[in-house]
């Protein structure tokens, strides 16, 4: 991959609410606006946009064409938009940046689960031949994961619960967090099964949010931003789609995207995975190599906040504002989609 | 930084149908993506990313479909981007592969668009998923009455392109509605659906998929056929209504054609480009696109269909594989326009091949005519 000098020079998010009164365009304009201005741009300064989302979430085939609205399509502009979380639009658009004859890029991503149940929602992306009628939905499926986990000897339940009582724990400096607060492993632990091994706080909580992401080039970016967050490295990755196929207690295409995204196991003073479920902060701790000290999801992760179609790029802003505000210098970022991991992207970010 | 020149080197499509309940949504795609590999004569393993587009998910009921359908594309251990821009979404899907490549991200891109309708309700999804929408036709007559009052066309323009595209379709093997011996009658007296849209000036509901194999300069050198080469590229979205809008001209697709024009070295495009793939999935979004892309000037779009110049032998043939109006399956229309644009200056159209193409416009369009995705082919690399 050639080196690329694109960075992240403004962000804005929404926090994370389990039921908000707003529209996704509603979510979405001021916090596009808010990103524009983070960056000190105006808004015709933008030399392509690039959105993601997704209709069944919002209810209604073409749901994405309303968001066009925070874009500010007006005059024209040029605009493409992700079926997917807009980390994936922040892809096309670092991609878009690349040919050189423009500037500074926007992508945003948004999406609400509260008018839905994500349940419902998922299990029709599963394979609709040979997975769908079998009425597994995407929880249950997360339960098998975690078993296989524990048959693995690679983790406990106590395990899990670690990772739920830090993130909840961590989430509280964060002022978009959903759930956060102190828990006691122990108490977590003598909780029922939800969906065994998996107790209810294992799942992440269901969430709305938007959140929008400012990309320029080069000199532009030094120009405005006094310590960008530069994309080091940037690819995805997706492996087959039927569980049965994979070893689903490791992430081979997580380890496979961070390899040609150029990590190459280097310290990094910040993490933030796209972990839904518990057990995956393990999944994907083993698949990227990291150590036990390293600083994984500051921000509490997708189990203090879960804005599908967001969240993947809200990790990606958690560890740019860290380095934008110089208290990391190296960090990782990680989005997913699909059953169980299935698809994996890593964005490397790193300060000047 | 460099940019790569990029070619398409590899086309492939389904045979579109009304319903193709002999395949798979795996087996359909993978029908188009073979078929484009035999092309180019490279195996899947060959390629180094995929880009996959269609329209609304609810077509066919599956949530992102793509993550299913990853095994079937050759794309694991890949990396799979998901594309959807409305209608325009199959030309979106070609620039954002070629964008892989020109950035040198990627040598061999996969770009692969399609929609099997008859999984579902179509005119259900178009109307966003309301029960009694008034579907596309209803809500682009309209504005195509607008162009008719505007432009003062006689009524007969829309159903000589209805002729022309459905007789140009018997002669594109992959084409879905076929009708050699229809008749300026036949349209005239086929039922109206939306006051001016007869019956035959509509397009038809079409399962299908389309692939192209994108590649950088080395690539194009190496392939087996003559490739077709990408002169210019370009995106355009706009709102779809406010106040003061011209939703029968609108600048997003004024922009998007300058663009491309620009980037191609095109002055004076109805003389330097030989032929074009439009979308046109009503019969009268012919002369709207003529004149929207200033091909013709205004009021002058109808009289280059009037005067035979959009037939297959005119001076500017305008979709001789019979188009959208043939043919529908709605995410893969806007990848069929460049596939087709791709065949022509590579002199591969077979029966529906227009003599001596080397310059090619490919255009798709979508929402309430609102997205644009344009892109100029060429048989010789840029200079």
């Amino acid at each position: 991959m050639p080196a690329t000098d694109i960075a992240i020079v403004g962000f804005a998010q929404t926090p994370s609410r389990r039921e908000c009164n707003q529209s996704e365009v509603q979510l979405l304009v001021p916090t596009v606006t808010e990103a524009i201005a983070s960056a000190g741009i105006e808004r015709r300064e933008i030399g392509f946009t690039c959105a993601g989302s997704c209709d069944y979430l919002t209810g209604g085939p073409f749901a994405f064409v309303s968001n066009l609205e925070a874009a500010g399509a007006w005059p024209p502009i040029s605009e493409s938009h992700v079926e997917a979380d807009g980390a994936w639009a922040l892809y096309e658009a670092w991609l878009r940046l690349q040919e050189g004859d423009i500037d500074i890029a926007l992508a945003f991503g948004s999406g609400k689960s509260s008018p839905s149940d994500p349940g419902e929602v998922w299990a029709q992306q599963l394979d609709p031949y040979y997975l769908a009628p079998l009425g597994v939905d995407p929880v249950s499926l997360a339960g098998i994961q975690a078993r296989a986990l524990l048959d693995s000897g690679k983790a406990t339940e106590r395990d899990f619960a670690a990772v739920v009582a830090r993130s909840r724990g961590q989430a509280k400096t964060n002022p978009n967090a959903q759930q956060a607060g102190d828990v006691d492993v122990d108490t977590l632990l003598a909780e029922p099964y939800y969906r065994a091994p998996l107790r209810k706080h294992d799942l992440p909580p269901i969430s709305d949010a938007a959140v929008a992401v400012i990309l320029a080039r080069g000199d532009k970016a030094r120009q405005l931003c006094s310590r960008p967050a530069w994309i080091r490295g940037f690819d995805h990755r997706v492996e087959a789609h039927q569980p049965g196929v994979r070893d689903i207690t490791t992430s081979s295409s997580t380890t496979l995207a961070a390899r040609k995204a150029g990590y190459d196991g280097g310290p990094l003073d910040v993490v933030e995975l796209s972990s839904t479920f518990s057990p995956q902060e393990i999944v994907l701790r083993e698949s990227l190599g990291l150590g036990v000290d390293t600083n994984i999801n500051p921000s509490g992760g997708p189990l203090a906040g879960n804005p599908i179609m967001a969240v993947g790029l809200v990790r990606i802003v958690e560890v740019a504002s860290r380095i934008v505000d110089g208290s990391a210098n190296r960090g990782l970022a990680h989005a997913t989609s699909g059953p169980l991991l299935q698809q994996n992207l890593i964005c490397l970010l790193e300060g000047e | 930084m460099t940019n790569e020149r990029s070619a398409i080197i590899g086309v492939g499509q389904t045979n579109f149908k009304k319903r193709r309940d002999d395949v798979s949504i795996p087996g359909l795609l993978r029908e188009a993506v073979d078929r484009a590999l035999e092309d180019a004569e490279l195996s899947i393993k060959d390629i180094d990313a995929v880009v996959i587009g269609k329209a609304p998910d609810a077509f066919e009921g599956v949530v992102m479909p793509e993550i299913f359908l990853a095994d079937a594309l050759g794309a694991t251990n890949k990396p799979l981007l998901r594309v959807h821009t409305a209608g325009s979404v199959g030309g979106s899907t070609v620039i954002v592969g070629a964008h892989h490549v020109i950035t040198g991200v990627h040598e061999r891109v996969l770009a692969v668009a399609w929609e099997k309708q008859s999984e579902g309700n179509a005119q259900w999804g178009l109307a966003g998923g309301r029960s009694g929408g008034i579907g596309a036709g209803g809500a682009f007559a309209p504005w195509i009455r607008s162009y008719i009052q505007e432009s003062k066309a006689p009524d007969y323009i829309g159903w000589m392109v209805a002729v022309k595209d459905r007789r140009n379709a018997a002669k594109n093997p992959y084409a879905h509605l076929k009708m050699p011996d229809i008749t300026l009658e036949m349209v005239q007296e086929s039922p109206m659906l939306w006051d001016p849209l007869r019956l035959h000036e509509s397009c038809p509901s079409s399962d299908g998929a389309c692939a192209v194999i994108i590649t950088n300069e080395a690539g194009a050198k190496r392939a087996p056929r003559p490739p077709a080469w990408i002169h210019g590229l370009s995106i355009r979205s706009e709102l779809g209504q406010f106040p003061g809008r011209n939703p029968v001209r609108p600048q997003a697709g004024v922009e998007c054609a300058h663009d491309v024009y620009r980037q191609a070295g095109i002055t004076d495009p109805r003389r330097e480009i030989d032929m074009a793939e439009l979308y046109v999935p009503f019969s009268w979004y012919e002369p709207m696109w003529l004149e929207g892309h200033d091909i013709a000037g205004p009021g002058e779009g109808w009289k280059m269909v009037d005067s035979g110049e959009t037939d297959l032998d005119g001076a500017f043939p305008v979709n001789p594989s019979g188009g959208v109006l043939s043919t529908n399956a709605i995410g893969a229309s806007g990848a069929v326009r460049f596939a087709e644009a791709a065949l022509q200056v590579r002199g591969l159209a077979g029966e529906h091949q227009v003599e001596g193409v080397r310059t090619a416009l490919a255009q798709a369009y979508g929402g309430a005519a609102q997205y644009f995705a344009m892109g100029v082919l060429r048989s010789e690399p840029p200079s």
